[in-house]
């Protein structure tokens, strides 16, 4: 009984310290300071919420998007009860047969395409959150000829636009160069002048 | 490794050391109950909080009052957030209208968040309303890192001290820990994760029309409050079901940077407190670079494996090979943005130390890139280890250390001028054994049983035409992972793993729960039982037979003794697991 009350009455005491006055600090200040980045880095075009700087979108069907990059596939899927997408990789073990088709899949479809080079191990392998907003500079450049093709623009200017969405390592060392493909994409819609 | 791995690896550790510096003599005046500048400011607060709660901080407790109040504290919190949880539904801040957490999901979760695990049966942003996000979890973020700390401080002074009964208050060292450490930590860390892209709100979901022209809704919540303490404290349970993974709680390189160095930030400060409180700074530093040596072999197998790729990619088309452009390797269930350089030193900084965050996913790395995150679970995460509990485990492996090295040279083993005796070993052993029983023994249990067998992914996947799928030493894998994180108090999973479903509701959520506890409690009784002892002990001086704590030879024979443990309990198995399944892969 010595221990009860010291107990209950300090776990009460840290509750409101952690749990009311950390967050409601924490929130209040993110909200003045970095409203942006607190509510989600959102892109907002014409008033519309297009989506999150940090978030890949995928397409249902790559196939009947050439005109746009194609980002990571995903292992992300939408929650019936709330509507809300659920973030998750494939969690498939390296031997996996299911993985090894859908790997096998992805290249023969790519190779559709009319691509002839190496075909870039992180265009054809789910992210770890499947919602990976990035594909390499590789994964990038091969799909650079398809798009120039659907839009009728020269493989040259997309090539720079790509460029211009390229990111290179923090301080030449902390992750991998990567294009975001999102604004890469609602860049070219907005060179086009089209879009929807 | 790649030469960009070295390069992370050298600024990382070195960044660690220097920082632990400041930080380490910090935490040693915190619990010393010196007057530090920032209680200016809080001082008057923690007064008011020991008035209202009867507590006199000159007031010491021995080792039995000290376990009694770690256990009360633990079991009374425990409850708030298994309630919490069971009544999410009738309570506000519930912005997606999510039903009550079932009950053995809620008590597996609340055993999980109260033992400083967080494995996640669960889809946060699918499962917690905010409210349970944080009155049930976030605080035990907070909680169970506090009590972590505590017993490792206690152990300490057990060791510092002399002839008393007495190692501290519990109330006091715990107010302390969350006033003076966690939470001001937590509130400048949360503040720089928001600058950079994790979010902080309240305002519910985001919804928009994707460029496929479908309606996607992502939950938002105030993440980066929770993110802090998560990383902080070596928690590591996430807001959203990727964890560290997910673009919105670890947005870029940078913040995938700080969220490691903050798993290891007060682990390793522990080693300079551990200097300082028993006055031999350089047995702190040996201590460091032990854990920073068999951290760095981790982390050059982890990212030599990755980088290396799955072969079964290669057959299927997919370019592996690194260059200029691609980072290549095993990118199944890895972000672009870290690449195999920053995943590697993530998953081995998460399970060094206890913390159990992913920043991608352990359950599709390479067979034995899979191997060393298991394996740095088994070795008792006592490599840096997670707040308080890698200390206290590691100070564990040093009396085994130092009573081998005794019987070597037929000596009575001391330590730090104490003299080890039977009491000593018999709970240092029991400390090591507990965690090796609960691993193998729950494993077996789940592989004879049809429920245990039934959470299995990787081995029944059937579905795929023509291809033959029969159980498979990935399944092993999985389910060996699952009761070494539970039992380590890590968290992290070979996530295909499904350990709560409706047809199995019991079966993981109980037998986990039951790894988590044994994992946690009686190793802290065990630990505080040596400290009440160590402390009642004379002092004698150092003399020429002592075996020096200090140099080379200990560090040397400190990682054998780790790894031997470790290797000797669990080569078995992981033969059966990872080590198998590699050679299948030719």
């Amino acid at each position: 009984m010595k221990l009860l009350r010291p107990c209950l009455v300090l776990t009460a005491f840290l509750l409101l310290v952690c749990c009311l006055a950390y967050p409601a600090a924490v929130t209040a200040v993110a909200q003045t300071m970095f409203p942006r980045q607190a509510n989600g880095s959102l892109i907002t075009q014409g008033g519309r919420v297009r989506g999150s700087s940090l978030l890949g979108q995928t397409f249902a069907d790559n196939a009947a998007h050439p005109r746009y990059f194609w980002g990571r596939p995903s292992g992300a899927s939408v929650d019936r009860a709330t509507g809300v997408t659920s973030s998750s990789g494939s969690n498939y073990g390296p031997l996996n047969p299911a993985l090894h088709a859908e790997v096998r899949q992805r290249v023969e479809a790519l190779r559709a395409t009319g691509v002839t080079g190496p075909i870039p191990v992180d265009l054809v392998t789910r992210s770890a959150s499947g919602l990976d907003p990035h594909i390499s500079p590789a994964a990038a450049q091969i799909q650079v000829p398809r798009v120039a093709r659907a839009r009728s623009l020269s493989e040259a200017a997309v090539r720079s636009l790509v460029a211009a969405h390229t990111q290179g390592s923090t301080l030449a060392l902390l992750g991998e160069p990567r294009v975001n493909v999102l604004e890469l994409n609602l860049a070219l819609d907005a060179q086009s002048g089209n879009s929807r | 490794m790649t030469p960009r791995l070295v390069a992370l690896v050298v600024l990382f550790f070195g960044l660690l050391g220097a920082v632990a510096v400041p930080l380490g003599r910090y935490l040693a005046r915190v619990f010393a109950g010196e007057n530090l500048r920032t209680a200016r400011l809080l001082g008057p607060v923690e007064r008011l909080a020991y008035r209202l709660a009867g507590v006199h901080p000159a007031e010491e407790h021995d080792w039995k009052q000290y376990a009694g109040g770690v256990l009360l504290f633990s079991l009374v919190t425990q409850l708030i957030s298994y309630g919490v949880m069971r009544l999410q539904g009738s309570l506000p801040f519930n912005p997606t209208r999510l039903a009550n957490v079932p009950p053995w999901l809620a008590f597996n979760t609340a055993t999980s968040f109260t033992t400083n695990t967080n494995w996640q049966s669960y889809g946060g942003e699918t499962t917690m309303s905010y409210l349970s996000q944080a009155l049930a979890l976030t605080s035990q973020n907070f909680f169970s890192t506090a009590v972590g700390l505590c017993v490792a401080i206690a152990l300490i002074r057990g060791i510092a001290r002399r002839e008393t009964t007495k190692l501290g208050n519990f109330w006091v060292d715990l107010v302390r820990a969350h006033l003076y450490v966690l939470v001001p930590l937590s509130i400048v860390y949360a503040l720089f994760l928001v600058s950079q892209g994790v979010i902080q709100t309240w305002s519910g979901p985001a919804h928009w029309s994707t460029l496929d022209g479908v309606t996607q809704s992502l939950l938002r919540g105030p993440v980066a409050s929770q993110e802090a303490i998560k990383m902080l404290g070596t928690n590591g349970g996430g807001f959203f079901n990727a964890n560290s993974a997910h673009p919105w709680e670890n947005p870029t390189p940078l913040t995938n940077f700080v969220q490691m160095f903050s798993i290891f930030a007060i682990p390793a400060a522990l080693c300079v407190t551990l200097g300082e409180m028993v006055k031999n700074r350089r047995h702190g530093w040996a201590v460091f670079a032990t854990m920073t040596l068999v951290s760095v072999l981790a982390v050059a197998a982890l990212g030599h494996f990755e980088q290396s790729g799955n072969p079964a990619l290669t057959r299927a088309g997919a370019d592996q090979v690194a260059s200029a452009l691609q980072c290549g390797g095993n990118m199944e269930g890895k972000e672009a943005r870290f690449g195999i350089a920053d995943t590697a030193l993530f998953a081995v900084v998460t399970t060094d130390a206890s913390c159990g965050a992913v920043n991608g996913m352990h359950d599709s790395f390479t067979p034995l890139g899979g191997l060393v995150p298991m394996l740095d679970i088994q070795l008792g995460e006592v490599v840096f280890g997670g707040v308080g509990a890698g200390m206290y485990g590691m100070l564990v492996y040093i009396l085994i250390a130092v009573f081998l090295a005794g019987l070597m040279v037929g000596r009575t083993p001391e330590y730090l001028g104490k003299k080890i005796d039977s009491r000593d070993v018999r709970m240092a052993s029991i400390y090591i054994l507990i965690p090796a029983f609960s691993i193998l023994l729950f494993s077996a249990v789940a592989l004879l049983t049809e429920a245990g067998r039934s959470g299995i992914m990787n081995a029944s996947a059937a579905e795929v035409p023509g291809a033959p799928w029969h159980p498979h030493p990935h399944g092993l894998s999985e389910v060996l992972y699952a009761f070494s994180s539970a039992t380590g108090n890590n968290g992290s999973a070979f996530a295909g793993l499904t350990a709560y479903s409706a047809a199995h509701p019991v079966f993981y959520s109980l037998t986990l729960a039951l790894a988590m506890f044994v994992g946690r409690f009686p190793l802290i009784l065990a630990v505080l039982a040596i400290a009440g002892n160590m402390a009642k002990k004379r002092s004698v001086p150092p003399g020429p037979g002592s075996f020096p704590v200090d140099g080379p030879l200990f560090v040397g024979l400190l990682v054998g003794v780790i790894l031997i443990v470790g290797a000797l309990t669990f080569f078995p198995a992981l033969s059966l697991g990872p080590i198998v399944e590699h050679f299948m892969q030719r």
